[in-house]
């Protein structure tokens, strides 16, 4: 264990010393290839020149090598991976893909998913919303933030065991040591096992996501409400306006555009959804969804890029319309620079 | 904001009880696995955690001891001894022998369980049961007693799973995993930001596009080619193919596409003027940006550190894929997880380890929670 403390911090050394020395020595390296102090005229002028198109490249060097390594090439390696057969040797054409959309178990995780993309990030923008527009009238309404805001910290993992516990069962009549249960048997329901309820474990295990993610979009919304013009709430007082106008008229429409990106955040963290359905069910009871099935399948029998890979190029076909969006959207800002 | 749209006392009284509620829920769960984790491992399954604090009756069940340990006396067949064993002794109040009836006889009275089978259990845990025939039967009479033991809380649970369970070698392996992990890739998005920002090149508005459209790529896509490389390049080199060094890596990869967005989205908007003042003072780009960005850049630094280390300590999916499950690489969220395998219904083992893994991280967050915000607003489309 002492030789890997010291491997890490030697790492941690290494690594910052590493960059720092090349940025530096890249830096160091240009200046002395294309000297732009101690010549004159129309040499100094051409090795700025120079020097103007070598340095970028060499600032932005390092990123773009670890991106191509790690994001870029994998890209194309996958949908590459996705047209052979489970060692990635042999071309099979679409099978995979015919292979996905007949296969039962693949079928199901669509249809999860499609119910978690439509409950969660709707849940928690309207939780995170209601949340957010009810702190801000109250005195302690940080503390109140923080505390919903807490479960962000929280690993996908710990907040499943937490609720785990939560959802833990035992027989009609015992000692209920799930709160969930124990609730329901003190009112006289019938205790049960949750997370293998057809259909409804799915919103059971929503419930662990739709409770971490909560805090994300009260935050954001909470901050874009605050950037509402007063004198647009004034007006609509002084107009006889109730409560309930107030915000659906005039408080939401402003802040539209910081929905709709909480909303597409929700949306692609949900599609990677992986940890809460692997710890709590495995997928067992119908409850899969892709990103564990695609796990599932890197491994199961010794592995699968075939269809692993098939599935992966699925989940990217979802998330692509939000990255054409995000584009757009930071094209235009940075057009009206 | 300081429009009261509700002005009355009822509606503000509303507003204050409907806050209550929902911070109740999003921290009682919390609350329960830490009140768990505290208490003994025989009470957190004899009660609920929200009972822990009284004393007063539980309801338990055990099993009398088997037939082999009865004796003969007096033409009758007896077996006795102390429900709580060797255990701490209890006051038990009342006892049973169904589920459904499990306190029916008072501690102290003699039940009759039918075929002149009697038991009697005294407040103190003796029983005594005698029956004219033999027991017979591996399994003990089921029992059930309603006992009041005073609440006990130990940091007995933490001392198992931290030195027996592996997850104090698994801190470890997560410290080992995060720190460079985070460390890494704040140098070489910096630099990247500032090219960025502030400097003029071909192809720039490409790679701020196409680092944008990283920031939503699913880490499912690079998975499955990033195990074939690292498998290829552990073979070729004859080294192992789970190492410290390629979970760094495969973090610092992740990570860079949010940190460029959210270095660059912040350097950008530092003032042109302090960086043209350097450069007409004869300041390289290589000294505005250590002398000037960096330290002026501070605040989201910290912001993406704080990110990053919270992504990289809760992964479990990165860790997964490229390192190992023995107990010299095994991090914290995959053991946690591997526990939930091995240790299903030992919740005393499993609340402990789940606080074990999320202290840190709250420790983090709440220290450096106004850091974590400005991030968050800034940056509010992580993909990873």
């Amino acid at each position: 264990m002492a030789a890997q403390i010291f491997s890490a911090i030697l790492v941690i050394i290494i690594g910052v010393g590493g960059c720092v020395a090349y940025f530096w020595g890249a830096n160091k390296l240009v200046d002395l290839i294309f000297p732009s102090r101690g010549v004159t005229g129309a040499a100094a002028i051409d090795n700025l020149r120079r020097q103007g198109l070598v340095r970028p490249w060499l600032f932005v060097g390092p990123a773009m090598i670890i991106l191509t390594i790690y994001l870029i090439y994998p890209v194309i390696a996958t949908l590459w991976l996705s047209f052979f057969d489970r060692s990635g040797t042999s071309f099979v054409g679409l099978a995979n893909y015919e292979w996905a959309f007949g296969d039962r178990e693949f079928r199901s995780s669509i249809l999860n998913n499609i119910i978690w993309l439509a409950v969660v990030p709707a849940a928690c923008t309207f939780l995170g919303l209601i949340i957010a527009v009810l702190t801000d009238k109250i005195w302690w309404g940080t503390i109140a933030k923080s505390l919903i805001f807490l479960p962000l910290a929280i690993s996908f993992v710990g907040a499943s065991v937490i609720w785990k516990f939560i959802y833990e069962y035992r027989g009609q009549g015992q000692t209920q040591i799930g709160l969930l249960n124990a609730i329901i048997q003190h009112f006289g329901g019938q205790p049960q096992v949750w997370i293998s309820l057809p259909f409804w474990n799915n919103f059971f295990l929503m419930i662990i996501l739709i409770w971490i993610q909560t805090g994300f979009a009260m935050v954001i919304l909470s901050s874009a409400l605050r950037g509402i013009p007063e004198e647009t709430l004034e007006a609509a007082v002084i107009d006889g306006a109730n409560p309930f106008q107030i915000f659906w008229k005039i408080m939401v429409p402003q802040i539209w555009g910081t929905i709709a990106v909480v909303w597409t955040t929700i949306t692609i963290l949900v599609l990677k959804v992986f940890d809460i359905v692997l710890t709590m069910t495995n997928g067992q009871w119908n409850s899969q969804v892709l990103a564990n099935l695609m796990f599932d399948w890197m491994f199961r029998g010794g592995g699968d890029f075939g269809r692993g890979a098939t599935i992966a190029i699925i989940i990217m076909i979802a998330v692509i319309p939000i990255m054409i969006w995000n584009i757009r959207q930071a094209d235009k800002e940075t057009e009206g620079h | 904001m300081a429009v009261a749209t509700g002005k009355s006392f009822a509606s503000r009284f509303g507003v204050h009880i409907a806050v209550l509620i929902f911070v109740a829920i999003w921290t009682i769960p919390t609350l329960g696995i830490l009140v768990s984790s505290l208490r003994d491992k025989g009470q957190i399954i004899a009660s609920g955690w929200w009972n822990s604090f009284s004393s007063s009756s539980q309801t338990e069940a055990g099993r009398l001891p088997p037939a082999s340990a009865q004796a003969e006396k007096d033409g009758k067949f007896v077996l006795q001894g102390n429900i709580f064993g060797e255990g701490p002794v209890r006051s038990i109040s009342a006892f049973g022998v169904k589920a459904a009836a499990p306190t029916q006889y008072p501690a102290g009275t003699s039940a009759d369980l039918g075929n002149g089978i009697t038991l009697q259990v005294d407040a103190d845990g003796t029983f005594v049961m005698s029956s004219p025939k033999a027991f017979e039967g591996d399994r003990g009479q089921r029992i059930y007693y309603a006992s009041s033991a005073p609440p006990k809380f130990t940091t007995e649970n933490y001392k198992t799973v931290l030195f027996s369970e592996g997850i104090g070698r698994s801190f470890m392996n997560s410290l080992t995993v995060t720190i460079p992990a985070t460390v890494i890739p704040i140098l070489i998005a910096a630099f990247a930001a500032y090219a960025l920002a502030w400097m003029r090149f071909p192809g720039r508005a490409l790679l701020i596009a196409v680092i944008i459209g990283l920031l939503v790529v699913p880490l499912q896509m690079s998975l499955i080619p990033l195990l074939k490389l690292y498998n290829g390049v552990g073979s070729f080199f004859g080294v192992p193919s789970k190492t410290y060094l390629g979970i760094w890596l495969a973090h610092t990869g992740f990570g860079l596409p949010f940190a460029i967005y959210l270095l660059r989205s912040y350097i950008a908007g530092l003032p042109r003027e302090i960086m043209e003042s350097a450069r007409i003072d004869g300041a390289s780009d290589f000294e505005i940006f250590v002398k000037i960005v960096l330290p002026l850049s501070f605040p989201v630094l910290a912001s993406f550190a704080i990110f990053q280390f919270l992504w990289v300590w809760n992964d479990l999916l990165v860790a997964m894929v490229f390192l190992g499950t023995e107990a010299d690489q095994i991090v914290l969220t995959a053991k946690l997880n591997a526990l939930l395998g091995s240790r299903g219904g030992d919740w005393e083992i499993l609340t402990t380890s789940a606080f074990v893994t999320i202290i840190v991280p709250l420790i983090v967050f709440f220290s450096l929670q106004r850091y974590f915000v400005r991030g968050l607003l800034a940056g509010s489309v992580k993909g990873g």
